[in-house]
């Protein structure tokens, strides 16, 4: 059972989480205490999502109101904490080259991210050689490609291709998403999974690193 | 004596749109001469078989079949995506070796790359295209943005075109940074004071915006002519254009391009009885784009593309809240005007079937992506005609052999008994020939009724 400020949060009321917030700093409540909530919170929005509950409107202004709390308990708190706690494992996402759509990447990155993944989004347009790159700096094991138009299944096969002939294929799982991404794409691009919407790309990097 | 148009019932006025289509003219008021009697005979026959699959009133002699592309035609010509949209003539040239390639029972023009160097004339920048963001060989995308600021709502409810005039336009189009400073034209009354309303038209950047305007409508006109000419020579060749222009549901006008999806999601939130109150304002004004095409271009079929409605982007509750009743009013104006309404279902709709079920029989066609055809065919299908379903994945990647099996499963489930015209479900770039051919042939052979 969540606190009061996640129940607020989770239930999508802005004006009375933010009030409570700045009530709760107001009498001494440490930021970090706030920002566990904060967490528990997010955490019953995915499920509701997951669920069926709630939908792309709630998970997108449930992130709004989540900015707002963090708005006010950051510069509350101390160095280093709260921001990178237990990470499960770390995803690259990006919107494949000559694909400027962010829609359906962004709920990915945003699911992922309050799923306890640390997400780096390359954003969109993407060229293949920046997912090798991302891949290597990060270490990521998980790569998300979005697309939306036809002509990214080539952009999706070619970034597929890179990460083969970078060395890389066997140690990241690859899963698309997008509009027209459907089982023949996948065959087609390599990928090893893809997935109709949010929480399907969380459930397949949850089986894929844990958590 | 005849029925003044005004005075017919919207089946009298939709018969009399099929019966002007079936004897086509030319801008001047001719009759259109087809080139030769065949051409005659299967332009007719197309006409007929897509009204009795659009009204439900008789089963067609076979399933109509038509092909919605975006970029594939002038792609599979050899030609970028930028050579479609910057030469007029091999763009125009390309949609007609497409037709007669494949030969559908509808033609939807040449118009889907557009004038780019009009884009380029206005400083557009709502939309990235070939070379202007994109690459050569891709289409041009909507740059996601709220172009409309969460305060507006006021000032869009107040007068609608001046709030496009002043505030969204300048926003969308770098050329047209001198409507910030114009007056409203409402304020044109009596001679005192009346000069004061044009001096803005002596400052250089309004100047400047109206010289792009002169610029940008040369280009339009110029790129019309050519399209208006194959228009025509594909009419004779046989193949009817009943496309008479496209308007939105109202949620989607705000939703897709003034306050964005994210903008219009917080809305819902934040401020819905204004979000609830500026789709009731923007009804007449779409229903008016719809009628207002229809009569520029004398055809009935009004394409609607819709976004945000689709499963999973709103509850059930906000769907019939904020989506389903301005949309659904949007159709019923059009149709009591003589348009037949073509929505298009992007994405999966399943969630929303027995909500859209309820539309006047026969009086609707829809596009359908990804939605499930049986179940489509069970709930809207009773009322309304249904097209396409056949995915790009598929048209884009799978043999003939997978394209013709999916496509017989189509006609037996939702061809049954009239009401399907069979048809891509998405709009597509790329795609292999054989597998466009396939479709359109299982139509034709698998598709004829006994």
């Amino acid at each position: 059972m969540a606190g009061k400020l996640g129940q607020l949060l989770s239930d999508l009321k802005e004006p009375e989480a933010l009030a409570f917030v700045d009530q709760a700093l107001g009498k001494g409540t440490a930021a970090e205490e706030l920002l566990e909530e904060t967490k528990e919170g997010m955490n019953i929005v995915g499920e509701r999502f997951a669920k069926g509950e709630y939908f792309i409107p709630d998970l997108v202004f449930s992130g709004e109101i989540l900015r707002g709390i963090v708005q006010k308990l950051e510069p509350k708190l101390k160095a280093g904490t709260g921001k990178e706690a237990k990470r499960l494992g770390k995803v690259v996402v990006g919107t494949v080259a000559g694909d400027i759509h962010d829609i359906g990447k962004d709920l990915v990155v945003f699911m992922l991210d309050v799923s306890g993944f640390e997400v780096t989004d390359l954003g969109i347009d993407v060229p293949a050689q920046k997912f090798v790159d991302a891949i290597k700096e990060t270490g990521s094991t998980v790569v998300g490609l979005s697309g939306f138009l036809t002509l990214a299944f080539d952009s999706m096969k070619e970034t597929v291709d890179a990460i083969q002939k970078a060395g890389l294929r066997d140690k990241v799982k690859i899963m698309i998403g997008g509009g027209q991404i459907d089982d023949q794409v996948k065959s087609y691009t390599g990928a090893d999974a893809f997935g109709k919407d949010a929480m399907e790309a969380v459930k397949l990097t949850k089986g894929w690193i844990g958590g | 004596m005849e029925k003044q148009w005004e005075e017919m019932t919207a089946d009298e006025k939709q018969e009399v749109q099929f019966q002007k289509l079936l004897s086509p003219k030319d801008p001047e008021g001719n009759d259109i001469k087809f080139q030769s009697t065949e051409a005659e005979a299967a332009y007719k026959a197309s006409i007929t078989r897509i009204k009795d699959a659009i009204q439900l009133k008789k089963t067609p002699d076979r399933i109509p079949v038509t092909i919605l592309p975006s970029m594939f035609p002038y792609i599979d010509a050899g030609m970028t995506v930028e050579e479609a949209m910057y030469d007029y003539d091999k763009c125009a040239a390309a949609f007609k070796k497409f037709m007669l390639e494949f030969k559908p029972d509808m033609n939807i023009g040449a118009s889907a790359p557009g004038p780019g160097k009009f884009y380029e004339i206005l400083g557009y920048k709502l939309y990235k295209w070939p070379g202007h963001g994109v690459p050569p060989e891709h289409s041009y995308q909507c740059v996601e943005g709220e172009y409309m600021k969460p305060e507006e709502y006021d000032l869009l409810l107040m007068d609608p075109s001046f709030y496009f005039r002043n505030f969204y336009l300048p926003r969308v189009f770098g050329a047209l940074e001198g409507f910030t400073m114009l007056p409203p034209l409402t304020g044109i009354l009596e001679m005192y004071g009346l000069a004061f309303n044009f001096i803005p038209y002596a400052l250089p950047p309004v100047q400047g915006t109206f010289k792009a305007l002169f610029e940008a409508g040369a280009e339009a006109l110029k790129w019309a002519m050519v399209m208006g000419g194959s228009d025509l020579e594909l009419k004779s060749l046989g193949f009817p254009n009943i496309l008479g222009g496209f308007t939105k549901a109202p949620f989607d006008v705000i939703g897709d391009t003034l306050r964005g999806t994210r903008g219009i999601m917080m809305d819902m939130y934040r401020q819905p009885d204004k979000l609830l109150k500026a789709v009731e304002a923007l009804l007449p004004i779409m229903i008016g784009m719809g009628i207002g095409s229809m009569q520029q271009t004398g055809n009935p079929l009004i394409f609607m593309p819709l976004h945000k409605g689709a499963d999973g982007f709103l509850s059930d509750e906000q769907f019939e809240k904020f989506y389903w009743p301005t949309f659904k009013a949007v159709m019923m104006g059009l149709i009591e005007g003589g348009c037949i309404p073509f929505p298009a279902l992007e994405g999966h709709w399943g969630s929303r079937l027995k909500v859209i079920q309820d539309v006047p029989k026969g009086k609707t066609a829809w596009m359908v992506d990804q939605t499930d055809m049986a179940e489509a065919k069970k709930t809207l299908g009773k009322n309304a005609c249904l097209i396409g379903n056949v995915p790009s994945s598929m048209l884009g990647l799978a043999t003939p052999d997978e394209v013709i099996a999916y496509c017989k499963k189509l006609i037996d489930t939702a061809g049954k008994d009239g009401g399907y015209i069979m048809s891509n479900g998405a709009f597509f770039d790329g795609a292999k020939a054989e597998n466009v051919k396939a479709m359109v042939d299982t139509a034709k052979e698998y598709g004829v009724y006994k």
